[in-house]
């Protein structure tokens, strides 16, 4: 299968590779997908007083187009507002990347991520 | 980019150059290009000599009789015919079939076909290490069951079924065997004299021969009989009309002959140069072989490397031409279905490569692959949270995965 050069670049090249302290307040953490499925995703965010996006990093396993989708919704969260992370949409994603419809799981999960990470440091704001 | 070394010989082979050689003296006007069934001039009698000379390779390989041997297209043609044929012609005495979980789809969907026509079909499960036990043949043995179709070598693992205690069983029981040997003949010795085998696919492109060609066994004594899948001039004593293609079966008769002649000594390099793979693979962590390696054939070997997905890892590894265990490119996002009848977890089966090596493998293509794969699954496990989580010492399982 050929991939698109968007999909090799963030593959080749990630972005935002890492992980940060769960325990951190500041810090929200989404996990999807499950081994069994083949992806798992873990995107993480900064977020500041102000409640943008200051930093993000992720961790992905799966295969090259899930990896690519995280790495680039590293890139489209920073220093955005968490209402707006949380608007990104997987089409947005698919279109960005080039992906092929087998793929598009991929940017779904990408999307769910963002919202479970969002929902996190929420939850951790609301329970503070 | 230069062509990536070639680690998927279970796949396809390429032909030999002597193979290659032979086949093309039978195509043009100064060649043998004849119709084999010519019966009224030399160029039908020499290109019917040369189909029989080949004809004899193959059943010198398997040493049985040259009148056993049917040409078909390959093993697909060959499993169908073997077993769309036995349960047709027999169909009288029963419609009961007995097969595996981890056949070849060319016996797998030829069984789903006979079950959609009112056959049953039993699917054995193969143990962890990947083979057949005979005794679970044994006790799927029904007063209806005309057939028995249990491989010889498994196409993704490499594993060697037993083929000689299940043929035994089957014999005692009055049930045909059919063994589907495209992975093995031409690798490891099969004695048909011998064996309680009474049907038996092969394949011309998985030994150094063409695409396109292959065979099927079909013993005289006992004798089985076969409902003809393909119609026309009864060539093949009617079990497979169609004008033989002499080319091919020159081709894959020459491979057969090559195949015999040097089986000890290309066994022997092929096994060294798999393990000389596992040796530079086996000290990283969490990386195991699937199938049991003491009942393996020489050339494949399936390995997962836990917390890696299998299509990112052949993705960067874009020098090596490697087949993966997971399915993850097509649609279905299945992992094997062979690695998943092992009671392997999905995460294995989704992180596992096939390497197979042969022929024209060299050791210096086998440590280009080591440190490819080192460097691969290295970078690939900085990336996977599932690898961050393995070393915090989180139970993977004792995680709830919203699954999608
Ligand atoms: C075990 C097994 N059976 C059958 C086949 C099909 O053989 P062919 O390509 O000759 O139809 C293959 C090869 O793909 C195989 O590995």
């Amino acid at each position: 299968m050929a991939y698109s050069d968007q999909v090799m670049d963030h593959y080749q090249n990630p972005r935002n590779v890492g992980k940060f302290d769960d325990d951190d307040a500041q810090i929200g953490t989404g996990m999807v997908g499950a081994p069994a499925c083949g992806d798992v995703m873990r995107l993480q965010i900064k977020v500041n007083d102000l409640g943008i996006i200051e930093d993000a990093k992720f961790k992905t396993y799966g295969c090259g187009s899930a990896i690519a989708s995280s790495s680039l919704l590293t890139e489209w969260v920073k220093g955005r507002s968490i209402d707006e992370a949380a608007q990104i949409k997987n089409t947005e994603i698919a279109e960005e990347l080039a992906l092929p419809p087998v793929k598009i799981h991929c940017s779904v999960l990408a999307e769910d991520a963002i919202k479970a990470a969002v929902e996190d440091y929420r939850k951790k704001l609301s329970d503070a | 980019m230069k062509a990536p070394v070639y680690f998927d010989y279970a796949a396809t082979t390429p032909v030999d150059p002597r193979v290659a050689q032979k086949m093309s003296e039978c195509l043009m006007t100064e060649g043998n290009f004849g119709n084999p069934a010519s019966r009224s001039h030399k160029f039908g009698w020499e290109a019917e000599e040369a189909v029989e000379l080949a004809r004899t390779q193959v059943a010198a390989l398997l040493n049985c009789d040259p009148r056993e041997i049917v040409w078909t297209s390959g093993a697909t043609e060959s499993d169908n015919l073997a077993i769309k044929g036995i349960a047709q012609f027999y169909k009288g005495k029963g419609k009961h079939i007995i097969t595996s979980k981890i056949e070849h789809k060319a016996v797998l969907d030829t069984c789903r076909h006979l079950e959609r026509e009112g056959f049953e079909v039993t699917y054995l499960e193969p143990g962890s290490d990947g083979l057949i036990r005979p005794e679970a043949v044994q006790s799927a043995i029904r007063e209806d069951t005309t057939l028995v179709s249990i491989m010889h070598v498994n196409n993704e693992i490499g594993v060697v079924n037993d083929i000689e205690r299940i043929g035994e069983v089957c014999r005692a029981a009055k049930v045909f065997y059919h063994v589907d040997a495209a992975q093995s003949a031409g690798k490891i010795p099969i004695d048909l004299s011998t064996l309680k085998v009474d049907l038996m696919a092969l394949s011309g492109h998985k030994m150094y021969g063409p695409k396109g060609v292959g065979v099927l066994f079909v013993r005289r004594k006992p004798r089985v009989r076969l409902e003809a899948q393909m119609h026309g001039g009864g060539h093949e004593r009617g079990m497979r009309s169609g004008t033989l293609a002499t080319h091919q079966l020159v081709g894959m008769g020459e491979a057969c002959r090559i195949a015999q002649a040097e089986m000890s000594s290309e066994a022997a390099r092929t096994l060294a140069l798999r393990e000389r793979l596992w040796q530079g693979l086996n000290d990283m962590e969490e990386v195991y072989v699937n199938g049991d390696l003491n009942a393996h054939v020489p050339g494949i070997i399936n390995i997962s490397f836990n917390y890696v997905e299998g299509e990112s890892l052949i993705m960067s590894l874009p020098e090596l031409a490697v087949s993966s265990g997971s399915a993850c490119t097509s649609a279905s996002l299945e992992p094997s279905y062979v690695l998943r009848a092992l009671g392997m977890n999905d995460e294995l089966a989704h992180s596992s490569l096939r390497f197979s090596v042969g022929r024209f493998t060299t050791e210096e293509d086998v440590d280009a692959a080591i440190a490819q794969v080192r460097r691969a699954v290295e970078k690939l496990r900085e990336l996977s949270p599932l690898w961050d989580m393995y070393k915090d010492g989180v139970d993977l399982d004792s995680i709830e995965w919203a699954a999608h």
